[in-house]
């Protein structure tokens, strides 16, 4: 029997062209396989081949997406593979909606079998998971080889027309199908077990899961805006020079409030940024053009605002943890509550 | 952090360039960016023009405060 043939996609990053600087580059097709491709390749144990890889830079996918679904569809088209295999992302938030919109789009046009793998909280994972099969993987490269290993095992049982079992057991992230299946023990024994772990405080799992809807319902506009009090709030990581509070480029665990009375306007001298996620000397040159203070003090000026909150909040939203980037921004809205603050911009690179 | 904001009960307008993602989060009030790296400016216009851009999208997002909504929307630019 021939081996399978797989294309594989992959980012600026992985495939070895560079970072943050190199985020902006178009896609290219490369023959054979590339970084982690090694990986996946090696858990095909022989019964598939990676015969090309598409690397491509997460900012160009996500700022270009309709031109680089079809260019790179084109390429993949060209090598006419059995299976489309894209990331691992990890908790790189562009990268996994480009291997997840990618995939998504590979099997909707080639009708292959598509498969990647991000960490649960990645962006990525929830527009695209009931699309595709999505591996959960852990948030970091450190995980590469668990994901390798899962990714690889579910993509050949999908090439051999194997039979894919439940999200618990192949471990994709849940698309929210029900799958008969037969238990071993019957309900009455499995509750009185869950019971039993839970009064003794043990871990145990529900077998209904209630569903997550955290949505908030939009607040009433504003009234007036041009007597309004606005904050200005970033998760760009615009911070002043030096960072004074040490916040993370990456996975950061503190936000900074950062007092701007009387400043005008923030220069590369006065203003830096500290985010790792993305290519800083935009921001490093000017960081208005992420925090856009110069003019909301024009606006301030010539009435179309009230006032602006006289400090900002920043944090680093890269590769960030939902639980901390929630706690942090019901502690700052205690403070804008108490201070009036009417309305908030909230700036996202 | 901009759901918990609106939670606090304070009109928020997110400004990003992949709004996809905003609308995941469960931003109510989106305006679209520039780039990534320059969501309000652009490095290859003057800095006359880029201000200009600036005030444009700034502007686009005030308009955005002060609009009743009753689902996610997404403020285009015209």
């Amino acid at each position: 029997m021939s081996e399978f043939r797989v294309v594989h996609y992959i980012n600026q990053f992985f495939g070895q062209v560079g970072g943050e600087e190199m985020a902006h580059v178009p896609p290219e097709y490369r023959e054979g396989k590339v970084g982690p491709g090694l990986a996946l390749e090696a858990n095909f144990k022989g019964e598939a081949v990676i015969v090309g890889t598409v690397v491509c830079g997460d900012s160009y996918f996500n700022e270009n997406m309709d031109e680089a679904k079809e260019t790179i569809l084109a390429m993949v088209e060209k090598a006419k593979p059995d299976l489309f295999v894209a990331g691992p992302a990890f908790n790189a938030g562009r990268y996994g909606v480009a291997c997840g919109a990618m995939a998504a789009y590979v099997k909707e046009k080639l009708g292959i079998p598509v498969i990647t793998g991000m960490y649960i909280e990645n962006p990525g994972a929830d527009m695209y998971k009931t699309d595709i099969y999505i591996i959960s993987t852990r948030n970091s490269a450190a995980g590469m080889r668990d994901a390798a290993k899962k990714m690889a095992a579910l993509a050949l049982k999908m090439l051999k027309n194997e039979k894919i079992g439940a999200s618990s057991e192949e471990d994709y992230i849940p698309q929210g199908r029900r799958v008969n299946l037969f238990e071993k023990l019957r309900g009455s024994e499995r509750a009185v077990n869950m019971l039993l772990q839970k009064l003794q405080g043990k871990p145990f799992t529900t077998e209904y899961p209630m569903p997550d809807f955290d949505r908030v319902p939009p607040n009433p506009p504003v009234a007036d805006i041009s007597r309004a009090k606005i904050a200005l709030v970033t998760s760009g990581g615009i911070v002043p020079k030096g960072n004074p509070d040490h916040i993370e480029s990456s996975n950061a665990s503190k936000y900074g409030r950062y007092d701007i009375h009387g400043v005008m306007n923030l220069t590369s001298d006065t203003y830096e940024t500290a985010h790792g996620g993305y290519d800083p000397s935009y921001a490093n040159a000017d960081a208005d053009r992420v925090v856009p203070l110069d003019v909301l003090r024009d606006f301030e000026t010539e009435g179309k605002v009230g006032s602006i909150y006289e400090y900002f909040f920043s944090t680093v939203g890269n590769g960030m943890a939902v639980k901390s980037a929630k706690a942090f921004a019901e502690d700052f809205s205690k403070e804008l509550i108490k201070e009036n603050v009417q309305a908030v911009i909230l700036t996202s690179t | 952090m901009v759901k918990e904001i609106e939670r606090a009960g304070i009109p928020v307008v997110h400004i990003c360039t992949i709004t996809p993602i905003s609308l995941t989060v469960g931003a109510n009030r989106i305006v679209p960016a520039v780039a990534i790296p320059y969501p309000l400016g652009d490095p290859a216009l003057s800095k006359a023009e880029e201000k200009q851009q600036r005030r444009k999208i700034v502007l686009k997002a005030l308009d955005a405060l002060s609009t009743e909504v009753s689902e996610q929307t997404v403020f285009d630019m015209e």
